[in-house]
């Protein structure tokens, strides 16, 4: 699995003003399937969006304003945004049963490896 | 002073140049600073009228596992972000995630009424109200006429 990089492209300008956050990745690959965790904290999970199209997996997700009523802003070491994060497949996977699950802030997902098809037997006919 | 004097005339002094090169570079690299690395978490400081909301960005931590301590003017943040051991079969491509143990400490300008500190924790966004007691709040003072 990599990154995905736009090879020789223009990255993609942002329609919104807010920045768009590459949330921390750890990946972790066994015999069964991959399984990613996310740090997103503030997403909302309602606008929490994962596709699996054409081998690339792309999450989104927006962070809800923290910010309370009645208080002005006086230091800030972290801002809200949205996030945003695309990856490469390599492996077939099982696309039916990606599981996906958003908790204190932290996105795993699970991508089972597609079942191997049966080799199958050519065979050859002589002339 | 005599080594202040400017280099005029006909002798020239190499020591006495290379003495001013090394003090402009002491004083070129004095007011360098390297940033200071981003502490972990993260935190905004919200300030109002009746005290102060602090908020921390903490995903992936147990929120019964954390140890929030105020002490008059000073909160104190502690907790840990436990990595999972891999599997024996697992290949980790990315780790990226911060793990391991973290604290903070806040010392804020006015005291906090500890009985009234209110801590939630919302989807990985720790969120600390920190009240001002109402005998430290400031007092308006009403002027009268004689």
């Amino acid at each position: 699995m990599s990154d995905q990089q736009p090879n020789g492209l223009q990255p993609a300008e942002a329609t919104r003003s807010e920045p768009a956050f590459t949330p921390p990745t750890d990946i972790v690959e066994t015999t069964a399937g991959v399984q990613m965790v996310l740090d997103m904290p503030g997403a909302d999970p309602d606008t929490l969006d994962v596709t699996l199209d054409n081998r690339v997996l792309r999450i989104s997700a927006r962070s809800q304003s923290s910010g309370p009523d009645g208080y002005a802003l006086v230091h800030a070491e972290y801002r809200d945004g949205s996030y945003e994060r695309s990856f490469t497949v390599s492996e077939p996977i099982d696309v039916g049963r990606i599981e996906a699950v958003l908790k204190d802030g932290v996105l795993r997902l699970t991508l089972p490896k597609a079942a191997p098809s049966p080799a199958a037997k050519i065979n050859v006919k002589a002339d | 002073m005599l080594h202040n004097l400017d280099n005029t005339g006909r002798g020239f002094d190499p020591v006495r140049q290379m003495r001013f090169a090394q003090r402009d570079m002491s004083r070129l690299f004095d007011n360098l600073r390297v940033a200071a690395p981003p502490e972990f978490p993260p935190m905004n400081v919200w300030a109002g009228s009746d005290g102060a909301v602090v908020t921390a960005e903490i995903p992936g931590v147990v929120p019964e596992e954390l140890d929030i301590a105020v002490h008059q003017n000073t909160v104190t943040l502690r907790g840990r972000r436990t990595a999972q051991p891999p599997a024996d079969d697992a290949v980790v491509h990315r780790q990226e995630r911060i793990t391991g143990a973290f604290a903070r400490n806040l010392v804020l300008p006015f005291r906090v009424d500890g009985d009234r500190v209110k801590a939630t924790f919302r989807n990985g966004v720790l969120r600390l109200d920190l009240p001002r007691p109402e005998a430290d709040k400031p007092h308006k003072i009403t002027v009268s006429r004689i």
